[in-house]
């Protein structure tokens, strides 16, 4: 493989995210039931939409980054490191300071800001602009709640869906391995993970992956042996249709609502464990999780300094909130069983 | 004439802490060519089971351990799976009972029945369509185009049952089994969908078997009847035959139990108790243990196949008897 520095990787993955966007949304046009679908997704969940749509920009913006162009007199930059677009809109109020909310001066020692009530939301005790640490979190949070998902549904679909269908011997394994997986405490696995994967994106998300299938290979697995005996699926059997025919026609897409619901659950699940795992010290570098954590001793300071930790729960409150939210509708949209000839 | 399928001896066993039971048991018939048998019986008779041995698709533990299912003198069950598969759907279709839990509800009918041609035929998909479109009109569907791309769930349980038979007649097969095909729609869709079984039989010269409970649809649709009793057949007879001259007890039972044939204000005769469970099943005559007729080899000895008449077949010691006499006299 060519190797490319990881700035150029990160701006060639918004590239192709744009681009996967467009194709969606163009097939989803062509079709008319997808394009209803997506109509009323619209009308019922605008606002939540709107916000999920805008930390994923948010979350683009800051994958976007290039080297050099920072204009002098700047400091506590790194020469030569790559910056983000988000990185490149905050250098001016890029000052180490301790301050409050639009403060023009800072705690403590009292020296004035060189940019009066720039740090919109103070500053933390490092001197990093708090409104800027909770816009580079989005980011994180989309990686760790997308990644984990992409890697722990196809493997609770494929072990579930694998063993509901086939039952047998795999069955017995794959229910063993469930059973092992789930009677161990979670937070142990996922710290002995990480401390063996060490501690990166990546690793976190494997490690919460991992950790995670459980729930949804369960489901599915009970869902498929629900499926293989219906009537439809012995009807395809007695016209002579294959069985991998049969599970990737008749049975996954009877799955799709549960993959859509589960996700979305997911999603903000992982992002809330993320938290949990920064809270013990081997979360993502950047997230919200780290910035709760990183603000929780501050919180006992008087006069008490509740900015960070305010900044980084509404930033994760948001995000949570709107992408259940969202889940919900397009449930209720796409699930040809609840549809109705009326809507 | 040679039968288009011949089933012979065919014995289907569940596994069970008592050992394997026999819910088919030696069940011997034939089909010809456009002819429609009718294989009748009360529920846990093992009529529905018999029809997924002749596919092999009796659900498991369930297994057919004797017999032989013959297609054109081809028999069915040493087959390897992918040979059975190129049978199921091409020359043996299946309609079932349930028309609303038959069709997948995420996809498209048109597009279950377009899959259902090219599973076995290659055609490009416009003509797999253009044929559905066609197959739609014939067993008359109203605005065929616009039930393509409809839903299950927006059709009717009389559309449905209909889009099913499209379905299993989309491959022109020879030969229909049709399980129950109208006990889940109402009287008048019922007489509907009747009527196309027959129009379709007489234009395409599809044999069926038909397994119901109704005799009112027997009388309706068969050329000959077959009747199952806990696993067993009874009786078998042409239609008219069957209908006028009743030789077993238990058909005899059946056919007095039709509510237009007893006269009005009087008790509708019944046949008393249930079919006992496999796992108590007499070891001489199934019907035994119910029949009003039963004499001293009835319980323990099963009785043999007599044929009394040109292709009527029974099974019965007190037929048998009866002949004896009629023979001696």
């Amino acid at each position: 493989m060519i190797s490319l520095e990881p700035h150029v990787w990160s701006n060639l993955m918004v590239v192709a995210l744009v681009g996967v966007g467009l194709g969606v949304v163009r097939a989803i046009r062509r079709q008319r039931l997808w394009r209803e679908a997506a109509g009323a997704l619209w009308r019922r969940r605008r606002v939540a939409i709107v916000i999920v749509a805008l930390y994923v920009g948010v979350g683009l913006l800051d994958s976007i980054a290039w080297k050099g162009g920072v204009p002098e007199g700047v400091t506590g930059v790194l020469p030569n490191a790559p910056l983000t677009l988000i990185d490149r809109a905050f250098l001016d109020t890029r000052e180490a300071s301790y301050s409050a909310p639009f403060a023009d001066r800072e705690f403590y020692g009292g020296r004035p800001l060189r940019h009066p009530g720039s740090h919109w939301l103070g500053t933390d005790i490092l001197g990093r602009d708090v409104v800027y640490m909770a816009l580079k979190g989005a980011r994180v949070a989309l990686l760790i709640g997308g990644l984990t998902s992409l890697i722990a549904i196809p493997l609770a679909l494929l072990f579930g869906v694998g063993a509901g269908y086939f039952g047998g011997r795999f069955d017995d394994v794959v229910f063993f391995l469930i059973s092992t997986l789930a009677s161990m405490p979670g937070l142990l696995l996922l710290i002995a993970l990480i401390m063996v994967m060490g501690r990166s994106t990546f690793s976190v998300c494997i490690a919460l992956g991992v950790t995670s299938w459980v729930g949804f290979c369960r489901l599915s697995r009970a869902e498929t042996l629900k499926l293989r005996e219906l009537d439809y699926v012995a009807a395809a059997r007695a016209l002579g249709v294959s069985e991998p025919r049969i599970v990737f026609r008749h049975i996954l897409p009877n799955l799709a609502h549960l993959v859509v619901i589960t996700f979305v659950l997911m999603f903000s699940g992982l992002v809330l464990s993320e938290a949990v795992l920064s809270w013990l010290g081997i979360g993502v570098d950047g997230s919200w999780g780290q910035m709760i954590d990183g603000a929780r001793n501050e919180l006992s300071r008087d006069p008490i300094i509740w900015w960070n930790i305010f900044a980084a729960g509404t930033a994760l409150f948001g995000l949570i909130l709107s992408v259940n939210a969202v889940g919900d509708a397009v449930r209720d949209v796409l699930d040809p069983r609840t549809l109705r000839e009326d809507r | 004439m040679s039968a288009l399928l011949e089933v012979d001896g065919l014995r289907t066993c569940f596994p069970s802490s008592a050992g394997a039971l026999p819910v088919v048991d030696d069940v011997s018939f034939s089909l010809g060519r456009g002819e429609t048998l009718a294989l009748v019986g009360e529920s846990g008779s093992g009529k529905s089971i018999t029809a997924l041995s002749l596919l092999r698709l009796v659900p498991k533990p369930g297994r057919v351990t004797a017999g032989a299912v013959r297609l054109d003198g081809r028999d069915l069950l040493p087959l390897s799976v992918g040979e059975i598969r190129r049978v199921r759907g091409r020359r043996i279709a299946m309609i079932f009972q349930e028309p609303m839990t038959c069709l997948n509800p995420v996809l498209r009918v048109g597009d279950q029945v377009i899959e259902a041609i090219r599973l076995h035929e290659r055609v490009s998909v416009s003509e797999a369509r253009e044929r559905t479109r066609t197959l739609f009109v014939e067993v008359g569907i109203p605005d065929p185009e616009e039930r393509l791309s409809a839903y299950p769930h927006q059709l009717s349980g009389g559309l449905k049952q209909r889009v099913m038979i499209a379905m299993a007649l989309s491959t022109r097969p020879e030969m229909l089994i049709a399980d129950e095909p109208t006990t889940a729609l109402d009287v008048t869709v019922q007489a509907q969908i009747l009527e196309l079984l027959r129009k379709l039989q007489r234009e395409r010269d599809t044999a069926i078997l038909l397994i119901t409970h109704d005799l009112g649809i027997v009388n309706e649709l068969a050329d000959r009847v077959a009747v199952m009793y806990a696993g067993r057949l009874v009786e078998v007879a042409p239609r008219e035959a069957l209908f006028s001259d009743p030789l077993h007890p238990y058909t005899q039972g059946l056919l007095r139990s039709i509510p237009g044939l007893a006269r009005p204000g009087e008790r509708l005769p019944e046949i008393p108790g249930v079919v006992p469970p496999p796992d108590q099943w007499p070891t001489g005559c199934r019907f035994a243990t119910r029949c009003p007729k039963r004499f001293d080899p009835c319980a323990d000895i099963q009785p043999e196949e007599i044929e009394p008449a040109r292709e009527r077949r029974v099974w019965c010691h007190e037929v048998e008897r009866m002949l004896a006499i009629e023979g001696a006299r």
